[in-house]
């Protein structure tokens, strides 16, 4: 599979007090036609903001200092302004965490997905309103035509998702960005929205970037998995590689904290303390002021790159001690 | 107005209205959230608009003149001169003046200040009709009101927006204009911007907007900060709505139900302002203002003369009653928190 999205060495910073605080630190990942890759993290990592970096809309004052975004070869990061913005929405769109205020409060749904195809796709307004009918019905909006005058007050938390997601894909774009797409909804709604989800992935071949920091969205939706810490990834692989055998002490920890997995009447294992706020992020390994089995270098010296297998990458001074303890895989 | 006759002008300048307020209702028909809110405000005010409306269409039928057709021993009235609807209806003849109730003068009936009668709310000094000049004195009020309202609101758009939205020098340049504008004495600013531009209509209604629009500025800058920030903001520049698109489908509505209050409000306080102006000496000639500021004089007499101040008085008050009643209304079917049954 060719890469449709590559993310190499990707940074964004904000000014802090003491110098640029780098909140997307050096961030490389790919991303196949019809793939599925989820950036898990705890809130804090950089995951959100890895997104709007991608789509160059990272708030201000921060900004991407370096890095290249390619989509299909082409670098957004230096496209002019008017050029990104024939991007935004066409060929790469976004769903956000919180549909309740996502939406324009004062304009009726179906006017503002209308708005959306019109942005990008110049035709009159009652062909704009037969593909929003159309895609209210693929996604799954039930009594499509009462909803398109409907205003976002009259509808419930899913059905806004769904609107979401219908502006999303209005221009059918090759990729599709979803921050945490059903955090804000109760679980049954959550199930309906994933299945949604994976289903215009083999419907379409749609390439879907998903942020979330629950696991069990990751092991009903994913392809391959790349885990954020502090601005930095620490682990990327192929889902069912990372599930069963994870490398990195971060994400043992996170998978360990999944509480089906642990056994009744034992109290659920945690990772101690909280991710670091980024003025007080260590020189070396950024975990390392929560890792267990932290040894000499790790807040010292950062990790390199290693590859323990094809398709896997992971920073970790304890998997590289120990893989050359045992030889190259 | 450049070889153009005044009262082609204002005809012209009543049709670009009324073409406006045509342009107007049809977008709060087309949009649900405005045609309820608009039905429900008739359901709730309807007196206070009913009344607000006759005022409108006085204003109106004094706001459109033609020449001619104006019998030739009319009395007090220049050959050939353009006049209104309202008018013609009280030009008086040599033979009809005991026409009154509807006759403007009564010069040769030697009738200055006549008790009401004849002449429904009597005469003042000079023997014009009072109802006459009151009913004249409502498009006045209303040009004052209304023409302020729409050049300072759009300059307080302009500029509120616009720093709010995108922040950085435009920020500061607005600011600097708000904090200077607002740290002189608003009267006297406004006087010598009269005194500068001269006292007919327009050239107040220009001074009064200069000085007013400060206070929506600073309201309408305030809320598009809180709203560049919102969620669906952002959403629509990741859907890749430019910098104008977001302002004008994303933030204008949301400030829209702003606008609508503070025209109201605004348009009560201008009236008011112009009675303070006229009591200045600065007013607009035929006022509300101005017939109160005459009358002033003639309340010391003896029999007292009150009916000049009360036509103008009572005129006056009707307006700007009806108008903050239907402000009051506008606010309560607007504010998310007294709004019913809306869903």
């Amino acid at each position: 599979m060719s890469a449709l999205l590559e993310v190499r060495n990707l940074r964004t910073v904000f000014p802090g007090e003491s110098g640029p605080l780098p909140v997307v630190d050096d961030i490389s990942f790919s991303l196949a036609r019809g793939e599925v890759l989820a950036l898990v993290g705890e809130s804090g990592s950089g995951k959100s903001m890895t997104a709007l970096s991608i789509l160059r809309l990272v708030p201000k004052p921060g900004q991407v200092v370096s890095g290249e975004v390619r989509l299909a070869g082409e670098d957004l990061l230096r496209l002019p302004v008017t050029k990104m913005r024939r991007i935004r929405g066409a060929r790469i769109a976004m769903i956000f965490q919180e549909p309740m205020t996502c939406l324009n409060p004062v304009v009726s749904v179906g006017a503002q997905v209308m708005e959306a195809i019109r942005l990008h796709d110049s035709i009159n307004k009652i062909d704009a309103r037969a593909r929003t009918r159309e895609l209210f019905v693929e996604v799954g909006i039930p009594d499509p035509d009462a909803r398109l005058d409907a205003y976002p007050h009259h509808l419930s938390g899913g059905l806004k998702q769904r609107v979401m997601i219908a502006m999303a894909l209005s221009m059918r774009p090759e990729v599709l960005i979803a921050d945490e797409p059903t955090t804000a909804l109760d679980v049954t709604v959550q199930s309906q929205i994933l299945a949604l989800l994976r289903r215009l992935q083999s419907d379409r071949g749609t390439a879907i970037l998903l942020i979330t920091h629950d696991l069990g969205i990751v092991n009903e939706l994913a392809d391959r998995v790349a885990v954020m810490y502090a601005g930095r990834l620490v682990e990327v692989a192929e889902r069912k590689a990372l599930l069963s055998e994870p490398l990195h002490p971060y994400t043992q920890g996170l998978l360990r904290s999944i509480p089906s997995r642990s056994r009744p009447g034992e109290p659920l294992p945690e990772i101690p303390g909280v991710v670091p706020p980024p003025h007080q992020w260590p020189a070396g390994c950024r975990f390392s002021t929560r890792c267990p089995i932290r040894f000499e270098p790790c807040a010292e010296v950062f990790p390199e790159q290693i590859r323990p297998a094809e398709g896997r990458r992971v920073w970790c001074h304890d998997v590289e001690r120990s893989m050359r303890r045992e030889g190259p895989a | 107005m450049m070889g153009l006759e005044a009262y082609v002008f204002s005809n012209i300048m009543t049709a670009a209205l009324l073409a406006g307020a045509w342009l107007l209702v049809r977008v709060v028909r087309r949009q649900r959230l405005w045609r309820e809110a608009a039905q429900q405000l008739w359901g709730r005010r309807k007196l206070a608009i009913i009344i607000v409306g006759i005022y409108l269409l006085i204003g109106l039928l004094d706001s459109v003149a033609w020449k001619g057709g104006v019998p030739e021993d009319s009395v007090g009235v220049l050959p050939n001169a353009p006049l209104t609807l309202i008018d013609r209806v009280f030009l008086g003849t040599l033979e009809a003046s005991y026409s009154a109730p509807f006759a403007a003068v009564e010069f040769y009936g030697a009738m200055p200040l006549q008790r009401p009668g004849s002449h429904l709310f009597g005469t003042d000094i000079l023997g014009r009709d009072v109802l006459y000049l009151s009913l004249k004195g409502a498009r006045v009020a209303l040009l004052i009101g209304g023409l302020t309202s729409l050049i300072a609101i759009p300059l307080a758009l302009v500029f509120g927006v616009g720093a709010g939205y995108f922040g950085g020098r435009f920020d500061d340049f607005v600011f600097f204009l708000i904090s200077t504008l607002a740290s002189m004495p608003g009267l006297l600013l406004l006087i010598a911007l009269i005194m500068a531009m001269g006292r007919d209509t327009l050239s107040v209604c220009v001074a009064l907007g200069v000085t007013s629009w400060v206070g929506f500025c600073r309201l309408s800058r305030a809320e598009t900060l809180k709203l560049r920030e919102l969620d669906y903001v952002s959403a629509a520049r990741a859907l890749g709505v430019s910098e104008l698109g977001i302002i004008v489908r994303h933030i204008l509505p949301n400030l829209a139900h702003l606008i609508v209050i503070t025209f109201v409000l605004m348009f009560s306080g201008l009236v008011l302002s112009e009675v303070v102006l006229s009591w200045l000496g600065i007013g607009v000639d035929g006022s509300w203002g101005q017939m109160i500021d005459g009358a002033r004089n003639e309340l010391s007499r003896e029999p007292i003369i009150w009916w000049n101040i009360a036509a103008a008085g009572s005129a006056l008050f009707g307006l700007i009653l009806a108008v903050n009643i239907v402000g009051d209304g506008i606010r309560d079917v607007l504010d998310p928190r007294t709004r019913k049954s809306l869903s």
